[in-house]
């Protein structure tokens, strides 16, 4: 599955701010960090203030800092303001149509969406940050790496 | 056993006031025993609004069990009170896997949840499954119970490599 890019931007912003909690940090700081375009980060950060996920200071010193608390964010919760999840988001073929394939492909296609709401409302912003911390993707790496060279004595 | 979260079913009214636990270095992590068997159904029971004396009976006679899989039934215990407990067992070659960890219910009292106590009896399973010699831990959960889901993501559980299936026979 693909998220939208002001999802995916949000979602950089919101864990950058909430890895900072003690500075205010600019959207420029954040989109220099990920590589993003500031422009469109700005607009997704305006998003995310109307939200009331982040506040801005004015000023110097000024930027973004996070006023969600990031035990209770969810991924859920920051996607939803840019696009729609679940059931709901995918047009699954024609809605009129009330054949059986439309229906069974349908139900299957539900099957998916519903894994995917609770899996993005299952992880907040402060078990992201744990995961960052954790990279389990290294060590699977490491392992997959081992296990190659490993094969190639054999 | 699922991982109910509802709010107490028991009427205030007859609740007695006990000391809210304040001081989590008082609270502590063991083994249930037998005598602690009410307490753990009514907690239970307390909590989801069913009574399940047979599982709960079933449970205490494995946790003693050396011939069957060992389970686990630890308990948070402060000021002389269960305030959670936690099930678990290490199942071997179910759906063809190695030995690994089972947790099958946490349940802290919900008018002292959000002080760590859930983090405490899951730490002290993952210790007694890695002491008993495994490495994974697996648990499966209703997908609309967030707060529990959330919960094992804290404690950086992660999808499996399984998909659970059922139907309804007629």
């Amino acid at each position: 599955m693909k998220l939208q890019k002001a999802s995916s931007f949000a979602l950089y912003a919101v864990l950058e701010l909430a890895a900072n909690p003690e500075h205010h940090l600019s959207g420029t700081e954040i989109a220099d960090k990920y590589g993003i375009s500031a422009h469109h980060l700005a607009k997704v950060l305006r998003d995310l203030g109307r939200a009331g996920i982040v506040e801005a200071e004015r000023g110097v010193g000024g930027g973004y800092r996070l006023s969600a608390n990031p035990k209770r964010l969810t991924l859920l919760d920051v996607i939803q303001i840019f696009e729609p999840v679940g059931p709901e988001s995918s047009p699954n073929g024609d809605s009129r149509s009330a054949t059986d394939a439309a229906t069974a492909l349908r139900v299957v296609l539900d099957e998916l969406d519903d894994h995917t709401v609770a899996t993005f409302r299952s992880i907040t912003i402060s078990t992201m940050l744990k995961l960052m911390a954790r990279r389990p993707w290294a060590h699977s790496a490491r392992a997959s790496r081992s296990s190659r060279r490993a094969a190639s004595r054999r | 056993m699922s991982f109910h979260t509802e709010h107490a079913t028991m009427p205030i009214a007859i609740m007695k006031p006990r000391p809210v636990v304040q001081d989590m270095d008082r609270l502590h992590i063991r083994a249930a025993i037998a005598s602690d068997s009410p307490a753990l159904m009514a907690l239970d029971e307390e909590v989801t609004g069913l009574a399940k004396r047979q599982y709960w009976k079933e449970s205490f006679a494995r946790s003693k069990s050396r011939r069957q899989s060992p389970r686990f039934v630890l308990v948070a215990e402060a000021n002389g009170r269960i305030e959670g407990f936690i099930v678990g067992e290490i199942r071997a070659w179910e759906f063809g896997e190695p030995p690994c960890g089972w947790v099958f219910a946490i349940q802290v009292r919900p008018k002292i949840r959000l002080k760590g106590i859930a983090t405490r009896l899951f730490q002290a399973l993952c210790g007694a499954f890695r002491h008993a010699g495994v490495t994974k831990v697996r648990t499966i959960m209703a997908r609309d119970n967030h707060v529990v889901l959330s919960f094992f993501r804290s404690q950086g559980m992660m999808a499996g490599p399984f998909i659970e299936l059922e139907t309804t026979l007629d």
